[in-house]
């Protein structure tokens, strides 16, 4: 596998000096945004149980890569994100409404206020690689020193959008960074039948441009690599894949049961190297941080989570003919009509309902 | 002026007016596209403006979304229409629905080109006509001009529109239609059909390469007293209804003549329209003379699959005969 970047062992022990990384305030900043997007993620599942969100996919495990990535990047980049990634809008300013907006079934959801144009969710595998290279190309048409970090999982690397993006982001020396977070499973299907390449940075190889492997679950090497990527693509001096090597420790959405496929040993293991326990035992050894402080951190948490879903319980519907409104600049003629017949229909249901 | 010349006349006048509009696809810069349809554009506005990129259509399909996303107005060539298909993931799921994903907060202002339909006896998947695959997607636009005026006007309109728009392009009339066009900036409006011949008995629609065939026929029928109105559609998404059903209410028969297969192509929407709103201006059932349900054949076999001056005369003939 070469050389992954870590900082912190699964002990809690430093092992490289990463003094020049980050501050330990920062650090501790960084692991309380971690146990916030956890609790969110508990908390969403909780609500897609019992029928108060639609599908959902959990990022439990990935905390560091999300948390780590959206810290590294600057309001004037461009994230595009793929469907796992609340805890990198988290830190882009996307509000925990907006989240349970889209996954409550919510066009709005994708609706939130952005600095530089963030791409919504991407459900089709792989597909928002292309759109990265292509916001990429617009930066550096304008001269811009802005860069775009996509995100992607380890199926996605399969995909030829990933191979097409990647290559082309060779070829135009564009400022763009592919973080694969390898979370060892495409739904039922590991990463060693996801491809036989030795590393998803292999790939890199055959688009010419470099790839850096990183411990995902070690919130300083992921925020460290990130940035180190993003200044790059912002010199000008081209793109970067990074493979983070994480852990799924969720089934693939509230629709999958991982049990079916996964085994139990495996997940016990991967347990030992997730990303908060090690930083939480770094920071309790370094003073910083204490049970009770865990405590009442968890407690402010469970506030903002609670007023985050009360918001979108609060939420008024999107009215019926909103299907219509946002089609096209300016609805055709010939659409008006249907227009009026679903204001017509929706009005009947809702008669109905109240009757 | 040709069709072709239009096009690359329009691409030109936009480029130089709105420098957000940019041109990208295989071989459109030094080649100036397989077509030439991008001549001379990469000389006058540099590889920056036109962007010749890997031999990859599904990514050609997805960079163009991200840079309308970002505000630019790329103009994306794909070499034929049959090679659109890679892409299809980027069209349908992407740029047809950003706008709406976002609920407005973001875009896909962008023209997919392409040549398309039969004619030029070229080789497999080169040939055909799917205009109705990207007429059945919420959210996109699909334009084929079939004079080098119409492509000339049609290409600025695209360009500006907000939204995606796929513009299919005629490659059987590329070079042989000619007339003279202003190159005066002026956009022809989308969404609008273009009444090309005033006639009392029948209502000929039609659009891009058989526009010429339905011109023909029309001069034909004529001589024996029968008087056609052609209508260039021209939009295909959306579709100008009103302009058909004006001219229904002359006529009182539909015949809706297109290349592409017959089975849910335009022509069956169009009929099913008619008979949903005009009903009552039918003098006799609408009829469509339309491709056949089979792939396009080769070379050699192209002709039989190709509508002529001769089918359209009998299947109008027909018409007027049983009704």
């Amino acid at each position: 596998m070469g050389e992954m970047l870590r900082y912190l062992a699964l002990d809690g022990t430093s092992v490289k000096d990463w003094s020049t990384v980050m501050s330990s305030a920062y650090l501790l900043k960084l692991y309380q945004h971690m146990v916030l997007v956890r609790l969110y993620d508990k908390k969403a599942i909780a609500l897609q149980r019992t029928g108060q969100l639609g599908t959902y996919p959990s990022h439990l495990g990935a905390e560091a890569i999300g948390i780590g990535t959206g810290a590294a990047l600057e309001d004037h980049d461009t994230l595009i994100p793929y469907y796992r990634d609340m805890p990198v809008q988290w830190m882009r300013g996307v509000s925990m409404t907006h989240n349970l907006l889209y996954w409550g079934g919510d066009e709005r959801g994708s609706d939130f206020p952005s600095l530089s144009g963030d791409f919504p969710f991407c459900v089709p595998i792989a597909t928002q690689c292309t759109h990265a290279v292509g916001v990429a190309t617009a930066m550096k048409l304008r001269h811009q020193r802005s860069a775009v970090l996509v995100n992607l999982g380890d199926g996605a690397t399969s995909k030829g959008d990933f191979s097409e993006s990647i290559n082309l982001a060779g070829v135009w020396q564009l400022p763009v960074v592919f973080v694969i977070n390898n979370n060892q499973w495409a739904i039922s299907v590991p990463r060693k039948l996801q491809s036989a390449a030795l590393t998803l940075i292999d790939k890199a190889k055959g688009a010419g441009i470099p790839g850096v492997s990183v411990d995902g679950n070690d919130v300083i090497a992921v925020y460290d690599s990130v940035k180190e990527a993003l200044q790059r693509a912002r010199r000008g001096l081209g793109a970067t894949v990074i493979e983070m090597h994480s852990y799924r420790l969720s089934d693939h959405t509230t629709a999958d049961d991982a049990s079916r496929y996964r085994p139990e040993e495996e997940l016990k293991a991967a347990w030992q190297a997730e990303p908060l326990l090690r930083l939480k035992q770094y920071l309790i050894n370094a003073r910083l941080w204490t049970d009770s402080k865990q405590h009442e951190w968890e407690q402010s948490c469970g506030r903002v989570i609670e007023d985050a879903v009360a918001q979108y319980h609060a939420t008024m519907p999107q009215a019926p003919e909103s299907a219509f409104d946002h089609l096209y600049a300016e609805l055709p003629q010939e659409l008006h009509q249907q227009r009026d017949a679903l204001i017509q229909k929706a009005m009947r249901m809702e008669a109905d309902n109240d009757g | 002026m040709s069709l072709l010349e239009a096009v690359n006349m329009a691409l030109d006048y936009e480029m130089s007016r709105d420098p957000n509009v940019v041109v990208l696809g295989e071989d459109v810069a030094e080649n100036g596209g397989v077509f030439r349809a991008t001549q001379g554009l990469k000389q006058k506005f540099g590889f920056k403006r036109v962007m010749d990129t890997p031999l990859a259509e599904a990514m050609i399909g997805g960079v163009a979304v991200g840079m309308a996303a970002q505000g630019l107005r790329p103009v994306a060539e794909f070499q034929f229409q049959g090679f659109v298909f890679p892409a299809m993931e980027h069209i349908v799921c992407h740029a047809a629905r950003l706008r709406n994903r976002t609920r407005g907060r973001l875009s896909c202002p962008l023209v997919y080109r392409a040549p398309f339909g039969g004619g030029i006896h070229a080789p497999e998947h080169h040939s055909e006509s799917v205009e109705a695959l990207f007429a059945h997607t919420p959210g996109l636009q699909v334009v084929i001009p079939s004079s080098p005026q119409r492509a000339y006007g049609l290409l600025l309109a695209a360009i500006r529109s907000n939204d995606p728009v796929m513009f299919f392009e005629p490659k059987r009339i590329y070079r042989t239609v000619k007339s003279s066009v202003e190159n005066n900036g002026l956009a022809l409006p989308l969404g609008q059909s273009f009444v090309l011949k005033a006639g009392r008995d029948i209502t000929l629609v039609t659009w891009g390469a058989l526009v010429v065939e339905a011109m023909q026929a029309a001069t034909q029928m004529a001589d024996q007293g029968i008087d056609i109105e052609v209508i260039d559609l021209a939009s295909i998404k959306p579709i100008d209804m009103a302009t058909i059903l004006q001219s229904l209410r002359k006529t009182g028969r539909l015949l809706v003549v297109h290349e592409a297969v017959k089975t849910c192509g335009v022509g069956a929407e169009l009929l099913a329209r008619v008979a949903e709103e005009g009903m009552c201006l039918l003098k006799a059932p609408p009829v469509r003379l339309t491709g056949f349900d089979t792939v396009m054949p080769y070379a050699k076999n192209e002709a039989y699959n190709l509508i002529s001056v001769g089918d359209i005369v009998e299947k109008s003939a027909q018409l007027m005969e049983d009704w």
